[in-house]
């Protein structure tokens, strides 16, 4: 199967599976007993008010006529409007581009914590397995991933801004504020990518290619990253790809812990005070993001492997 | 099992550690050094450290940490056992049938699963006990099981593609065995060991969900959960000198059933799913 095909069927599943996604949260949205309206008016709200909220949130319309609306308001790109605040109108859109840009930054600092700590520790402990060092790498990364991040990261923000005062603490922005979040979504990340990439390098390490390197004298260094890193990689992106996805669909703990705003978040918070536009669209930026990312890491496996034919 | 016998030190490591946890669930609130309900407060004893009396100290509102952990301990137990066994068995069945019968019901059902899996899952976990409103412990199960059962499902799926093409399959279908028998007494036994693999990790990272999600005030709102206790110690981020201990408290208690889970699932996958052997 050509590349060209490939991708078109992947897209056409992806896109299958967020319209399955935007089916699933609508549906639930409005089979869960409450009335939205009673949440986001408040107790004192006039009857005038309410049937204003209830238009603005279009829930006065039928069920299947509101799902139109929705897939109306992805065509047109504003995922809906922000309810209440009939007057201004602000998009969905406009919210989640506000709060993306935090999202972003975090799941990048996150991912190059983990890959630069990854990837050495990973080679270091294949190619001197079964010594202390190998032991050391494997117990810390098997810490990693077992550490919950709703202990790690208060930890973090105890000992590096209220003990010693190093970095800026909870609600704080900017690029040294990202620090503490960063190592905390980057230690879990980094604990699983040792790992996967310890694994996949002692598997390679026996394999013939290596030995014919080494045989015909190639530098150690050389024999270790060209022949047996490269393929090597193949696990690790595939983990690191579907990791930095769910990053980008908001780092949920790691926002709550430091007060960051973030995708998660709002999405956390439209679901506690039933701002269902603002549900539905962030809902659908996420499965949209999570299937894209994963998506263009089936593509990678391809570059990165040459062997592998998509089918 | 013949296979127990032959798992490495570290898998036996992992055992002995989910056991100290079961048996502390089980017995945990009859060991516990005090009351933890609500007649329990003890606003003079606030913030204590270790003491004769409160071995791990004592929380905001006076109550002794040990006897919230224990308590803790019974919460995660419940949910995790619960959320593992309905989850594998919905997997089971479903990954089961639609390999077996393939065509329509499996194209149904695996689509389903490609919706479930492109949502992260403790998103949709968040989502489903945050919509419900004074959600008790049932809605938290059902939404771990929401998600939970998509990877049984798919392991069971491709167990089953390659069981259905063995003789003995064949044999039986020869003879005359119904589908349901087929699957229940030819399928469903060659398919424990890889689901045994995916029940101990699931029993990990289910612990760690709920204690994400009750960590975030969702859920059944009570205090001894281990989520509400590391919930609380983050509130109380400036007590200094008692932070640390309630932090430690139940984070290491996480990190306890999640490491034991993890090292016993990779020494059964090691002995029971021999293509990965050496993924680890």
């Amino acid at each position: 199967m050509s590349l060209g095909s490939f991708l078109l069927r992947r897209l056409g599943s992806g896109a299958l599976a967020i319209l399955g996604v935007s089916i699933l949260v609508f549906s639930f949205l409005h089979l869960v007993p409450g009335d939205p309206i009673d949440h986001l008016a408040g107790g004192e709200a006039t009857a005038d008010q309410r049937r204003l909220l209830e238009a603005c949130m279009e829930l006065d319309r039928p069920l299947p006529a509101q799902f139109l609306a929705f897939l109306g308001h992805i065509v047109d790109g504003s995922l809906g409007h922000q309810c209440p605040d009939p007057e201004k109108r602000p998009t969905v859109a406009a919210r989640i581009a506000e709060v993306f840009p935090y999202t972003a930054a975090l799941a990048v600092g996150g991912m190059l914590v983990a890959i630069v700590l990854a990837l050495p520790l990973g080679v270091i402990a294949a190619i001197r397995r079964g010594t202390w060092l190998d032991t050391l790498a494997t117990t810390t990364s098997l810490a990693g991933i077992a550490i919950p991040q709703m202990m790690f990261a208060p930890l973090l923000v105890f000992i590096f801004f209220v003990s010693l005062g190093w970095f800026p603490g909870p609600t704080e922005t900017g690029a040294r504020a990202l620090v503490l979040p960063a190592l905390a979504v980057g230690t879990h990340l980094m604990a699983m990518l040792a790992r996967m990439t310890r694994g996949a390098m002692v598997e390679v390490l026996g394999e013939d290619y290596v030995r014919t390197a080494r045989a015909k004298g190639l530098p150690e260094g050389k024999v270790l990253l060209v022949h047996a890193l490269r393929n090597a990689l193949l696990p690790v992106i595939t983990i690191a790809g579907m990791q930095f996805g769910s990053l980008l669909s908001g780092a949920i703990i790691i926002e709550h812990v430091f007060a960051r705003p973030g995708l998660g978040t709002t999405l956390l918070d439209a679901i506690l005070e039933r701002n269902y536009p603002v549900v539905q669209g962030s809902v659908l930026v996420i499965a949209a993001i999570y299937v894209g990312v994963n998506t263009l890491v089936d593509l990678a496996y391809g570059l990165a492997d040459p062997r592998i034919r998509h089918a | 099992m013949k296979v127990a016998l032959k798992l490495s030190p570290s898998a036996w490591v992992g055992a002995v550690m989910l056991g100290v946890f079961v048996v502390l669930g089980v017995i945990g609130p009859w060991v516990a050094p005090h009351d933890v309900g609500p007649r329990a407060l003890d606003l003079a004893h606030r913030f204590e450290g270790a003491s004769a009396a409160h071995w791990l100290g004592t929380d905001s509102k006076g109550l002794d940490t040990l006897s919230q952990l224990l308590w803790g301990a019974r919460a995660a137990l419940q949910v995790s056992f619960v959320v593992v066994a309905i989850s594998a068995t919905l997997g089971l069945t479903a990954g089961a049938v639609a390999g077996w019968y393939g065509g329509i019901v499996e194209e149904v059902l695996m689509r389903f699963v490609d919706i479930l899996m492109s949502f992260p899952g403790i998103l949709l976990n968040i989502a489903i006990v945050a919509v419900v409103a004074n959600p008790g412990l049932p809605v938290m199960i059902a939404a771990l099981c929401a998600n939970g059962w998509v990877g049984y499902a798919r392991v069971a799926r491709g167990q089953v593609l390659a069981l259905r093409e063995r003789d003995y399959v064949a044999a039986a279908v020869a003879l005359g065995a119904p589908s349901r028998r087929v699957i229940w007494r030819h399928l469903m036994p060659n398919l424990m060991g890889p689901a045994l693999v995916q029940m101990s990790f699931g029993f990990g990272s289910v612990i760690l969900v709920e204690a994400a999600l009750t960590f975030l005030g969702l859920g059944p709102q009570v205090d001894h959960t281990w989520g509400a206790m590391l919930d609380q110690a983050r509130t109380f981020l400036w007590k200094t000198d008692w932070v640390k201990l309630y932090t430690l408290v139940p984070g290491l208690a996480i990190m306890w059933v999640v490491l034991g889970a993890n090292l016993l699932g990779d020494g059964l996958r090691d002995r029971l799913d021999p293509r990965q052997r050496g993924r680890s």
